[in-house]
């Protein structure tokens, strides 16, 4: 049979070697200027954390041994701190979804994320945690895990070699160092929320789910016995 | 296998199966294959072997049609009176691996089978509405994260003395069972497999295996796509057995067109196979270290599992799904090296295994965790249809390579591993013995790979002419087989699997009854199961 040379359509290559824009963020982060003393002591939380990542064994199929044959001899992923997997969602700081999410299993993964202990990540791992991969037509498949849970990192493949998935962990490295805890508000106003008077978060929310806002409740009427009497507020 | 297919009156439908089974010996239940067959209704199709013989036959029985209950919805006791219902007499009291494959039917197209104590669904949620591979099902992919209200009964549907179909609840549960429920995300179940099991302190009384956390629909699928496309689902199915998976279902489509192989592509076929099965085999050590709590011997068989990669990888350029075979030959010709490589693995490997059994397999630990498990006899496995390694420790000879040979299998000399002690230390054991011989397999055919063609030409768009055909191979844990009904077109109507697991997973209830509920692990690490092959 002769095949004509097929358009590939794949990932530019120099996004795999693009890990600057993810310090780019924590360069704005840090852009209106970081207090000394707090600025340190986010760094080292992230540094600790980012070095220790504990994950929640979650493989369905066949990425799960590719994820097993990251933690072996060969590939290693102690060398970045991500030995410890756990078995409870209650001790760890990450989902690996390593594989397909049917109608069936999409409950016990909401589950399980829900169960997870703040702060925590979510990585979709192959073509089926990011859209369905090659079971995009089946009635059985959810075509993306991120209709269900927030997803942090995507790594492409079908399934990802380690390499790949080493390569997510570090990028999901880079995010976890990428937010602060102590000093002031993590996100600088723009010009537009300036005007508003609003978030750009609560602008994003309004722009997919219209304005939730509600008339104030104003209480302008107290049940007695919580009335302050007159005689008791003198005294 | 082309398949021809004896039909039996439907009133003496069971009698006659059971004539199969009393006196022409058919005592191994292959698989049944549910069909939509169009306008001549619903019906099934039972694969039998006779394991003295090893000859095959197939049955094909359409379903009657009738209103269960007296029509009202109200007045009955099960959920489906007043439903139009197509059923066949269930086949379950004559082969016990009956039961999971019957529930897989009656989950996708709604035939009910009179006599099974539970017909409920087996992979789909008890709330999904309709039976998908009917043809006139309505495609609908919504879904829903509320939690799935299960029944805790089963339907037992029975032909009243009236002639009426009837239905009664069974109950799963008494009132006093205590029900561990483990699963879907249990690190020792090799996947989503959920085990609902009932306990008597600390003895297992029963386990009720759900499944369908990873079902594809991927013979859904197939119905849709031409012969090319199907090809590459079959390595996502038990991934460890990607290049067995692929075997068969090219070996059914060259058996349907009558393609004559080279002699080099059967050769490269076979070593690429065991290969795989090195790969599996590994991998199966490793993790039933592991579910034992043995970590060092788990990191020594990944150590050794990368080094058959590299060999694989270097022709296939795949770490775990291949996409090698094609309909036809294979994908591309060896590697340069790929005889060199071999020759040193085969090298490497052999006293690597002895390693695993001085880590781990000999040890005094081992043997008391697995010897004496989840016991299962000779006559129970074939009739459970417990095939591969797990059926071989009790002494059945069931393996397809040796009984149906394929590509060159017959040509080469090795052995069938058995064992007759029954139990999970017998199972641990044929797998480390069956790496020896799938080296020695490699190593005879290493030398002598002959010159030709990689790909026998195909038309671009295959059609298969009509007809049913059946090829299995081995896999790494069982019999995998794939089933063409072909109508002359560019897709298949109908392509059905015989995963290696499901047969295993029903084996798992009578394996652990009256054991600990700690034997469990064990025995399911035992076994080898994947769940993504079952589940498909």
């Amino acid at each position: 049979m002769e095949v004509r040379k097929p358009k590939i359509k794949a990932l530019p290559y120099d996004e795999w070697k693009d890990n600057e824009s993810l310090e780019q963020i924590v360069d704005e982060l840090h852009e209106g200027g970081v207090n000394v003393v707090t600025g340190n002591l986010d760094a080292l939380i992230n540094w600790g954390r980012a070095n220790s990542l504990w994950s929640l064994t979650f493989a369905t199929s066949c990425c799960g041994i590719e994820f097993m044959a990251c933690g072996c001899a060969r590939y290693d992923f102690a060398r970045f701190g991500f030995e410890v997997t756990r078995n409870s969602p209650r001790q760890a700081d990450l989902i690996m979804c390593a594989g397909t999410i049917t109608h069936k299993m999409a409950p016990a993964l909401k589950r399980l994320y829900d169960e997870m202990a703040e702060p925590k990540y979510v990585i979709a791992v192959g073509g089926c945690a990011i859209s369905g991969g090659p079971f995009k037509s089946s009635y059985h498949v959810v075509k993306g895990i991120e209709e269900i849970v927030p997803v942090d990192v995507f790594i492409p493949g079908c399934p990802p070699r380690p390499e790949a998935i080493l390569y997510g962990m570090m990028q999901l490295q880079r995010k976890v160092k990428a937010e602060k805890f102590f000093g002031g508000a993590n996100h600088k106003q723009s010009a537009a929320e300036k005007e508003l008077g609003v978030s750009n978060e609560e602008l994003t929310f309004r722009e997919k789910h219209g304005d939730h806002r509600r008339e104030p409740i104003v209480v302008t009427d107290v049940p007695d016995d919580f009335k302050i009497k007159e005689e008791e507020a003198k005294a | 296998m082309k398949l021809e297919f004896l039909s039996f009156d439907f009133d003496k439908f069971a009698s006659e199966m059971a004539n199969l089974k009393e006196q022409k010996h058919f005592d191994y239940l292959v698989t049944i294959v549910g069909e939509d067959f169009g306008e001549e209704g619903l019906g099934c199709i039972y694969i039998l072997e006779n394991t003295e013989s090893h000859e095959r036959c197939a049955v094909k029985m359409m379903a009657r049609c009738s209103v269960c209950g007296d029509g009202i919805a109200a007045n009955g006791t099960g959920d489906t009176d007043g439903q139009k219902l197509a059923y066949i007499p269930s086949v379950i009291n004559i082969w016990k691996d009956a039961d999971l494959l019957e529930r897989e039917v009656f989950d996708f197209y709604g035939i009910v089978f009179l006599g099974h104590p539970e017909m409920r669904r087996l992979f789909l949620r008890s709330d999904f509405k309709g039976y998908p591979f009917r043809k006139d099902w309505k495609y609908n992919d919504k879904y829903t994260l509320a939690d799935d209200e299960e029944p805790n009964y089963g339907l037992e549907y029975f032909i009243d003395k009236d002639g009426n179909l009837q239905s009664k609840q069974n109950r799963l549960f008494t009132d006093d069972d205590y029900v561990v429920n483990i699963g879907p995300q249990h690190p020792s179940t090799h996947g989503v497999l959920r085990l609902q099991t009932v306990l008597d302190g600390e003895t297992v009384k029963r386990v009720y295996p759900h499944l369908g956390y990873i079902h594809r629909g991927i013979e859904k699928m197939w119905e849709s796509m031409t012969y090319l496309q199907t090809l590459a689902l079959t390595d996502r199915l038990n991934y460890l057995c990607a290049m067995m998976q692929r075997h068969a279902l090219v070996g059914v489509i060259e058996e349907g067109l009558g393609v004559e192989l080279t002699d080099r592509i059967k050769y490269v076929r076979t070593i690429m196979d065991e290969l795989q099965r090195l790969d599996s085999h590994l991998l199966f050590t490793s993790c039933c270290a592991q579910d034992l709590g043995a970590l060092t011997a788990f990191l020594y068989g990944m150590r050794d599992r990368e080094h058959v990669l590299n060999v694989m990888e270097e022709t296939t350029g795949g770490r775990l799904i291949q996409n090698y075979y094609r309909i036809g030959g294979l994908q591309d010709d060896i590697d340069p090296n790929f005889v060199k490589n071999c020759k040193d693995l085969v090298k490497y490997l052999r006293p690597m295994i002895q390693e695993y059994m001085d880590v781990f397999g000999d040890n005094i630990i081992t043997h008391n965790r697995l010897e004496n498990v989840g016991p299962m006899s000779l006559e129970d496995c074939i009739s459970y249809g417990v095939t591969g390694p797990a059926g071989r420790a009790s002494g059945w000879k069931n393996d397809v390579r040796k009984n149906h040979p394929y590509d060159m299998y017959d040509k080469v000399e090795w052995e069938q591993c058995t064992e007759t002690t029954c139990d999970s230390m017998g199972r641990y054991l044929v797998h480390i013995n069956e790496m020896y011989q799938s080296l020695n397999i490699i190593e005879q055919l290493i030398d002598n790979i002959p010159e030709g063609d990689f790909y026998v030409k195909q038309k671009p768009i295959i059609k298969v002419p009509e007809g049913q055909w059946f090829f299995s191979v081995e896999g790494a844990a069982g019999e995998f087989g794939v089933y063409l009904d072909s109508r002359g077109d560019k897709s298949p109507y109908r392509m059905k699997m015989r995963p290696m697991g499901l047969t295993l997973v029903g084996a798992l209830d009578p394996m652990l009854r009256g054991q600990k509920i700690a034997d469990l692990v064990t025995t399911g690490a035992a076994v080898d199961i994947v769940i993504p092959d079952i589940d498909r």
